[in-house]
């Protein structure tokens, strides 16, 4: 039983039983935000850490896929019927995205998505004969699949953990494919890929439609959550968060953006009944990590850890070979 | 017929306003080659400093000019200090660059509702500039035409600066070829301390001078920054002409849009940057593709 | 049939034509040399062969097919391989999985988002069959980061090779290699067997000529000379070339 194992054996076992050990209705909940928020992580780093593509509009497609579950919801349509239409816009949505801003990587590219998001918030915003402008729309009720209502903090925490779980299963087993091989392949050499026989923007196009599937299931998990949404969720700041929960846990990883949805969430929750300039700190904190750990939390810390431990061993043995620690 | 004079007024005042916001921008995106997210927030700085100073810090209530170069003069500071600290460990690699200034503007929008609360903070208009002004039958307030006046001052003094002092050319230089500009002896490290002070001071100036317009509340830096992003997409990066012309476009648009298209009025804002970042990404006069 | 017929090609880039009316034709199995002072556009050519720059004038075949108007991507899998002059490969990655990322560029698995590429044992077994071939199977699980210059070039020959090529271009396969670097190398040059065509851009004459069966002269984007390796090097124009006089 190798310590990767165990570990992940203990933190399944700690996702599980959360409701019996979590203080209160409102730490559950805040469990729950973290496992959809880092849904969207996820969703975000398969463009930003596996494509090498920075998306600063992504606000705007978890928003969409939001909107349209509850306006479909509005206008008396069934929890199935929500659902499914989410997805498709969602998705719909994203590849939309994709043709406009995969003519530019790089700046460009952020330039783009960034301005597709404000568009997007700005007909939330505005098109208020549509979304209700700054009222935004509330959604009454959570779904009941199967008779089990989610109105309870519990049951909307398994529900969430269960996509989570789904979520991770997928994106691990996308990591580990050929297409995520050619992705990261596009990501790091494009030129490269291209003269060996890869359709580097077919690829790219691909990568963002995964991305927009795991967006828009955020967005509906969100929306269910809140049971309210409204233009603020598609802001400029909402994009840039979701960013933050990437690059600050690493980009490029599967525990990295879970650890930055945890970290974002936290402040965000947990810490802002301490300290009210919370978003101070989440800048501050975004900033040191580019700077002093652009790898991010989750690599540079286990950099560290390995330092720390080649250190502590080296005196009494002789010094470490070459190659992989 | 008054209500399009009026908004054709409004609109050119917009633009002047956008000018002085989006100059700094459009020189900082030209020579460092990133959009500097921290402008909106700089530019909400300096109305916050400029409006302390103006209604009085520690007794002293300052004459609203005195109060704007102040402020202006405290911003650029600041934006000296975060490219030397900051941007400056990161030579080379713009997208981190752009990391950082948006990580900034959640610190400098968080300090502002520290400092300055919630509520928004109404500048008055100076002293002398409070009235109207008539032209034929209509008419018009002063400080709306001073904002066009103060404009044109500023873009014939940036004019000046680029285009006959040494340091316009060697920012000219760093805009068109940073490489060969090292190569001639040009240093672009300093330059780029230069032009994000300049860039930051304008857009303090900007802010203040449009104090009396905007008033001065959280928020005000989400509100600019993506105005300056269309401007300089629109006119083009590290162009001056591209600037002014793309704020009065964009002036008249965001009226225009406001008033007869309320519900697609970010739409049409927004419209024109992505066709041009599509279509042609070097923009009306830009030096270079972002 | 030719291997690779290249016709009328012109490219100019502004003002400044960096092809001029470029004709070459080489034969299945032949061994052609593209040699040129610096600025020549040598490797423009190449770029045009293989299509990531398009030309304003012109055609290319590839065995009769015209690929002029083909895309950059699909050439590979026509049959057409390149290596290039400053060595981008997938540093992150290890040498074995730099190889897989070469044969996969071919095969339909590429789009496969479900399967685990690790568990591919005829992908892993043709990738070690590629290294073998260059000499590199003990280095499989090294990460690039870690190799030598030397042993980069060799991956990166191997990767060519790995997709079954018809026609090889090489740009200046020598650079910036040891004299041993070179000598290996040139031994895995060599070997390569008749049925892939090579045409190779390359400075270093010591090495090249011993290599070259037809030789290729260009200058300021045009073909001055062409014919046999005793030819060119005769040829007083090749001096003149190189020399200005």
């Amino acid at each position: 039983m190798s310590a990767r194992l165990i570990a992940l054996g203990i933190a399944f076992v700690a996702l599980v039983s959360v409701p019996y050990w979590m203080p209160g209705d409102y730490y559950i909940n805040v469990a729950s935000q973290i496992l959809f928020y880092a849904i969207f992580a996820l969703g975000l780093n398969v463009l930003v850490g596996y494509a090498g593509l920075v998306s600063l509009g992504h606000a705007g497609l978890f928003g969409i896929a939001a909107y349209a579950t509850a306006y479909m919801l509005q206008i008396g349509y069934g929890h199935s019927a929500a659902i499914v239409v989410a997805l498709i816009v969602g998705i719909a949505s994203m590849a939309v995205f994709a043709v406009l801003s995969l003519r530019s990587t790089g700046i460009g590219f952020i330039m783009i998505t960034l301005a597709l998001g404000e568009i997007l918030w700005g007909l939330a915003y505005r098109w208020i004969s549509l979304t209700g402008g700054d009222n935004g729309i509330n959604v009454r009720l959570r779904p009941a699949p199967f008779g089990f209502s989610l109105t309870s903090p519990n049951t909307f925490y398994y529900t969430t953990l269960v996509i989570f779980l789904l979520s991770v299963a997928a994106m691990t087993v996308f990591v580990r494919s050929p297409f995520g091989a050619s992705l990261m392949g596009t990501r790091d050499q494009p030129r490269r890929m291209n003269a060996l026989g890869y359709h580097v923007w077919m690829i790219r196009f691909y990568a963002c439609l995964v991305s927009g599937l795991l967006t828009a299931v955020s967005g509906i998990l969100f929306v269910y959550y809140t049971q309210f949404i409204s233009p603020q969720t598609l802001a400029l700041t909402s994009s840039a968060e979701v960013l933050l929960m990437v690059i600050s846990g690493g980009a490029g990883t599967l525990l990295g953006p879970m650890v930055g949805a945890a970290l974002v969430v936290v402040v965000k929750t947990v810490v802002s009944g301490f300290l009210e300039r919370w978003n101070f700190l989440l800048g501050a904190i975004f900033v040191a990590i580019v700077i002093l750990m652009p790898e991010g939390l989750v690599p540079g810390s286990a950099r560290l850890w390995r330092l720390a431990w080649r250190k502590m061993n080296a005196p009494a043995k002789a010094p470490a070979p070459e190659g992989k620690p | 017929m008054n209500f399009w004079l009026v908004l054709t007024v409004n609109s050119v005042t917009f633009g002047g306003l956008l000018f002085l916001l989006s100059a700094g921008f459009s020189l900082i995106f030209g020579l460092m080659r990133i959009p500097n997210l921290t402008h909106g927030s700089l530019f909400m700085l300096g109305a916050y400093v400029g409006a302390t100073f103006v209604v009085g810090l520690l007794g002293f209530q300052l004459n609203f000019w005195l109060a704007a170069i102040l402020a202006t003069l405290a911003v650029a500071a600041f934006g000296a200090l975060a490219e030397r600290l900051l941007l400056r460990r990161l030579p080379g690699d713009q997208l981190a660059q752009v990391l950082v200034t948006l990580g900034l503007s959640f610190m400098a929008a968080d300090f502002c509702l520290l400092v300055w609360g919630g509520d928004p903070l109404n500048v008055a208009t100076p002293a002398g500039l409070g009235g109207f002004v008539r032209v034929g039958p209509a008419v018009f307030p002063m400080y709306r035409l001073a904002i066009i006046v103060i404009a044109t001052v500023v873009a014939l003094g940036l004019w000046l600066l680029l285009d006959r002092t040494r340091l316009g050319a060697m920012i000219r230089a760093g805009v068109d070829d940073p490489d060969m500009a090292r190569v001639v002896g040009i240093r672009v490290s300093q330059l780029f301390t230069i032009v994000f002070a300049l860039g930051a001071g304008l857009a303090a100036f900007a802010g203040i001078i449009g104090g009396p317009i905007l008033s001065v509340y959280p928020g005000l830096d989400q509100d600019m920054l993506p105005l300056a992003l269309v401007v300089v997409i629109l006119g083009g990066s590290g162009s001056l002409l591209g600037s002014f012309v793309g704020s009065i476009i964009i002036g008249f648009i965001y009226n225009f849009g406001q008033a007869l298209l309320p519900e697609l009025a970010y739409f049409v804002l927004f419209m024109p940057m992505l066709l041009v970042l599509l279509l042609r990404p070097q923009g009306l006069f830009g030096r270079h593709v972002p | 049939m030719s291997a690779l017929t290249v016709t009328g090609l012109c490219k100019a880039f502004g003002g400044l034509r960096v092809t001029s009316n470029v004709d070459l034709n080489v034969e299945p199995g032949e061994r052609r040399l593209i040699i040129g002072p610096n600025g020549a556009g040598k490797t423009t050519l190449f770029n045009l062969i293989t299509g990531e720059i398009s030309p304003d004038k012109g055609s290319i075949h590839l065995f009769g097919q015209d690929i002029t108007k083909t895309p950059s991507r699909r050439r590979p899998h026509l049959g057409m391989a390149r290596t290039y002059q400053i060595i981008t490969l997938f540093a992150r990655d290890t040498i074995i999985h730099n190889v897989s990322l070469a044969l996969l560029g071919l095969s339909p698995a590429r789009w496969n988002p479900l399967i685990d590429i690790k568990h591919q044992g005829h992908l892993i077994e043709h990738g070690r069959a590629a290294l073998e071939r260059v000499g590199l199977a003990h280095l499989a699980e090294r990460p690039l980061a870690q190799t030598s210059y030397g042993e980069r070039r060799r991956v990166e020959i191997a990767m060519a090779l790995a997709q079954n090529p018809k026609v090889l271009l090489l740009d200046e396969p020598f650079a910036g290699l040891s004299i041993d670097e070179r000598a290996d190398v040139k031994q895995l040059l060599l070997a390569i067997p008749r049925d892939v065509t090579i045409v190779m851009i390359e400075h270093n004459m010591d090495v090249a000529l011993e290599f070259a069966e037809r030789i290729t002269l260009l200058h300021f984007g045009e073909v001055i000379l062409e014919g046999t390796r005793a030819e060119v090097v005769a040829d007083p124009r090749t001096r003149e070339v190189y020399l200005g006089h």
